[in-house]
């Protein structure tokens, strides 16, 4: 099915911790076009609150830095979602998908952020380059309403 | 949104209900208020009340795994309780529910 794009927004924000609220309440009002069922808008909200925690905690350290969303919503009812940091980068990605994976030291964290982001979209990519940043690529395909 | 922690103990059990949002920004604090209720009352079970949480992600996994270590540092167990449908699928996404105990259905004297 072809499909046309309908719609597109793009933020810069600090990586704050503050910010991680701000940018799932944001991009979950942008795509309320698209008429998400309740179960697709929590799932939505979930995936851009992990991409933007890990990029808060992981990438930049807490230490700050920016954070970028590209959204895109089509005609066809599926939306991408471009998140992207220029932190740390990571030097081993197959290992940093695997469920339970952190390089937390602090133990509060479980290793759970992409297993979840895997799990609640419909595609799913990460491009990472130490010393130059990651962008996680999502893709949602809406069915309800 | 101000998210905060009630405390209940009745004998050894303490129960905790999170009101709010469980995210990497509002869980330092939520830990602080459950630790310090923890090593004050240093119940034998902990049970987690997740009815009123309105967001969480796997910051709030963290939350409750790390609680679990520090219940049995105490030597005691922990339980978590009717947690919202949008939690359950993240609990049982991570399998949590196979580590902890988990109780879905809603007890009466905890909405009160
Ligand atoms: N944007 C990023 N920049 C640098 N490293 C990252 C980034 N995102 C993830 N990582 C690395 O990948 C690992 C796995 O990430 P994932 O989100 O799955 O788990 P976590 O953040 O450690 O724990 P959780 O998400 O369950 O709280 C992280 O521990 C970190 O080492
Ligand atoms: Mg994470």
């Amino acid at each position: 099915m072809k499909r046309n794009e309908i719609n597109r927004m793009k933020l810069e924000f600090d990586a704050t911790s503050q910010n991680e609220a701000f940018a799932r309440m944001a991009v979950s009002v942008f795509a309320a076009s698209l008429d998400p069922t309740l179960e697709e808008i929590s799932d939505l909200r979930v995936v851009v609150s992990e991409a933007v925690t890990n990029a808060v905690v992981h990438a930049y350290k807490n230490r700050g830095g920016k954070i970028g969303i590209t959204a895109i919503l089509y005609s066809d009812r599926s939306m991408k979602l471009k998140i992207h940091d220029k932190g740390c980068g990571i030097a081993d990605p197959e290992r940093c998908l695997e469920p339970l994976y952190t390089t937390d030291p602090t133990g509060e964290r479980g290793g759970m952020g992409f297993p979840i982001m895997q799990a609640m979209s419909h595609a799913f990519r990460l491009k990472t380059a130490v010393g130059v940043g990651t962008t996680v690529y999502i893709e949602f395909r809406f069915q309800g309403a | 949104m101000k998210e905060t922690v009630k405390t209940e103990l009745q004998g050894r059990t303490l129960t905790v209900t999170i009101i709010g949002e469980i995210d990497h920004h509002s869980a330092r604090k939520l830990r602080e208020e459950i630790d310090s209720a923890l090593f004050y009352h240093r119940p034998k079970t902990l049970r987690l009340l997740l009815s009123q949480v309105s967001f969480m992600d796997s910051s709030g996994l963290g939350l409750i795994l790390g609680r679990l270590t520090r219940m049995k540092e105490l030597g005691g167990d922990m339980v978590l309780v009717s947690p919202t449908k949008e939690i359950d699928k993240i609990l049982t996404l991570a399998a949590i529910d196979k580590t902890i105990p988990t109780e879905r259905s809603v007890r009466k004297e905890d909405t009160e």
